[in-house]
């Protein structure tokens, strides 16, 4: 397992779309953070049972979508385009029906390929149903085998890119999240989180050397995501989310130092702060993800991205055409403007990347922990730190001192109401011990035991 | 002081202390009222419900974030489970059952367990079936509680039809007509209620025990 003790990109300027010190070539001659944006195009069904009997619905929805898509992209003159298979959960406990999707999706970006030209590749992300079982299971069981299989059925059929948003840790994260409580969200991502990261993209790091495909990367998408949701329904403050996607970080980083290199998947809005580190390329999504969620992160998002993303389009008819195939149009448009400023150098593409940055910043903490110096300064936080604990109360700490200098100085607007949490989060940082059995000791007297298997973590 | 003074200030402590979340104060104060031989049924009714109604709007109006309204839900019910007993004993039913759960092949939970939380907080009995609940679940919840709501939450798109498909197995237990259903979560809408042929749909956890209160 490599531990990153320096930074890959220590000038925020060398932190932006496109370029990434460690690019990825697919087998299909598309190299990912080697100079160009691509886009990257996730969709999903409507409205819909999945089942035995829907099957043959799917299959043709499936087929259509990639179809749609690649044909778009090839009249668009894509310079290539990554589609995301992010799996529903019947498809993950059946490993058998994901396999055939993946295969499906294959075969129709093969003959895109073959008619058009059109560089493609796959990525496939299973869903993380151990959380189907309450409390979850996160090394045994029927949940934690067919998502294994399903891994290992997708690797071998010929997806490239294996993610997952997976969950270990989040039983105590969601909690934390709607108590704002700052100590258990530190014991969810890294304590509890880390330790299944680690399990889990081991194992996930043998199906891709079996079958010659990559370990792509994970997400806090059930952490810093769903704080970001929350903070944006104005249940949980905005502060508090981005101090929470701060520390996320720690969390993702596993996947990495268990061997993935990229792109890391989409949802990660953390991945500047993982870019720094690691060098690799990162997807990314922000305003073309409305369709899926809404977000503070719209521009900024893009400001470091690789691959740029929809997140999640479902296969609905819109009066521009089916959806799929409207998004991907979306996508590619703004790809193209990123790919013509990185054509016009380094300058103009530092300039489109501080429209993208300066755009969001100021107005939302979640997007001013994002900037790409604060990414670096993040990401100094967390490699100097000797372990994920005292790396994220490291992190914590860095973006809540960052946040409160950009309030002070006038370059961060923060509702009144946030302000007094700044502190609350500070202190609450600060009671946590940087002996990590201390504080496992402290958390296992206060966290809900019915609710999580400790030993499945901590063993 | 007089002693009406002392009580009545007793008892807006009770409010003030559910408002702001202090749990033993809510605790401490109920248990006092009670020993000194105030009514159960008005400390609910005066002074901790209006507490949680105003808990509710500052809550719809941006002033108070979910932990606050949780500590209030938390702190109400620490003062409900001394009342309890006593408002049984005098033949005083609870505001309500309510069956909740996230419909099946869903798994998010968040928006469920708030508005738990403020149903709880509004003096409901709250009979929690977790997320990813199949529609016999919820059929057995209802007929072994007696529970008169049900209340579901789906966050995809694809499980919203499992609220039709356990509305449908309501109906085929036999106990339909014996309960009044509520629906939630991102994708749903008030329009989807009325289609599947649930009886309201809540946007939000505050809004929850409103729309209870209308249903029984």
């Amino acid at each position: 397992m490599k531990k990153y003790q320096r930074l890959c990109i220590t000038n925020p300027d060398d932190l932006r779309f496109g370029i990434a010190p460690h690019p990825l070539t697919t087998r299909s001659g598309m190299t990912l953070g080697g100079g160009l944006v691509y886009p990257e195009l996730n969709f999903t069904l409507p409205p819909m049972f999945v089942s035995e009997e829907t099957m043959p619905d799917i299959r043709q929805q499936y087929l259509e979508m990639a179809s749609g898509a690649c044909r778009r992209a090839a009249e668009l003159e894509a310079p290539g385009l990554v589609i995301e298979f992010e799996t529903l959960p019947p498809m993950t406990e059946n490993p058998s029906w994901g396999i055939e999707l993946t295969r499906i999706l294959l075969e129709e970006m093969a003959s895109a390929e073959a008619k058009h030209g059109l560089k493609t590749v796959l990525r496939v992300t299973p869903n993380d149903t151990r959380e189907m079982e309450r409390p979850p299971r996160l090394k045994t069981g029927r949940y934690f085998e067919c998502m294994m299989q399903t891994f290992e059925g997708c690797a071998a059929a010929g997806a490239e890119l294996l993610s997952i948003e997976s969950v270990g840790g989040k039983e105590i994260h969601d909690e934390a999240l709607m108590m704002c409580d700052m100590r258990g969200v530190l014991f969810g991502l890294c304590v509890l989180g880390v330790r299944d990261m680690r399990f889990l993209w081991t194992q996930l790091g043998v199906i891709a050397d079996k079958h010659g495909v990559y370990c792509a990367g994970d997400t806090a998408c059930g952490f810093g995501n769903t704080a970001m949701v929350l903070a944006e329904q104005k249940m949980i403050p905005r502060v508090f989310a981005a101090v929470v996607r701060a520390i996320s970080a720690v969390r993702t980083l596993v996947g990495y130092e268990c061997g993935a290199v990229g792109p890391g998947k989409d949802c990660g809005y953390e991945n500047p702060i993982l870019k720094t580190i690691t060098g690799f390329p990162m997807a990314m999504e922000g305003k073309t993800a409305a369709c899926a969620h809404l977000s503070p992160l719209g521009n900024i998002a893009a400001a470091t991205c690789d691959t740029w993303s929809n997140e999640s389009v479902q296969n609905i008819k819109l009066l521009g055409g089916m959806a799929p195939r409207c998004y991907v149009e979306q996508l590619i448009y703004d790809c193209r403007v990123m790919n013509q400023a990185l054509a016009g150098g380094r300058d103009e593409a530092l300039l489109y990347r501080k429209w993208l940055v300066n755009s969001d910043a100021g107005l939302d903490p979640q997007a001013m922990v994002l900037t790409p110096e604060n990414a670096v300064t993040l990401a100094q936080a967390i490699v100097a730190a000797p372990t994920p604990l005292e790396a994220g109360k490291a992190a914590g700490l860095a973006a809540v001192k960052l946040l409160s200098d950009a309030h002070r100085d006038g370059r961060l607007r923060l509702h009144p109401r946030e302000l007094p949490w700044l502190d609350k989060i500070r202190a609450a940082i600060e009671t946590v011990p940087v002996r990590e059995a201390e504080f496992i000791d402290e958390m296992a007297n206060t966290i809900d035991h019915s609710k999580i298997v400790l030993d499945d973590y901590l063993e | 002081m007089s002693m009406g003074d002392k009580m009545m200030s007793d008892y807006q402590a009770l409010y003030d202390a559910v408002l702001t979340g202090d749990s033993r104060t809510a605790r401490d104060t109920t248990a006092a009222a009670v020993a000194a031989g105030f009514e159960p049924l008005k400390l609910v009714q005066d002074y901790m419900m209006p507490a949680m109604d105003e808990v509710g709007r500052r809550f719809e109006n941006n002033d108070y974030f979910v932990p606050e309204l949780l500590l209030a839900a938390r702190a109400m019910k620490a003062s409900l489970e001394i009342v309890r007993p006593l408002l049984a004993a005098g033949g005083v039913e609870p505001a309500g059952k309510v069956v909740i759960g996230t419909v099946k092949g869903d798994l998010h939970d968040i928006g469920k367990n708030l508005v738990a939380a403020m149903l709880e907080g509004g003096g409901y009995e709250v009979i929690d079936l977790g997320v990813n609940a199949d529609p016999e679940k919820f059929v057995t919840a209802v007929k072994q509680s007696n529970a008169r709501i049900v209340a579901m939450s789906a966050l995809l798109t694809t499980t919203m039809p499992a609220m039709k498909t356990t509305i449908e197995a309501l109906k085929q237990g036999g106990v339909r007509d014996k309960v009044k259903i509520m629906i939630g979560g991102a994708p749903t809408s008030e329009k989807y209620a009325k289609e599947i042929g649930a009886d309201g749909y809540s946007e939000s956890a505050a809004a929850a025990v409103g729309l209870a209160r209308s249903m029984i």
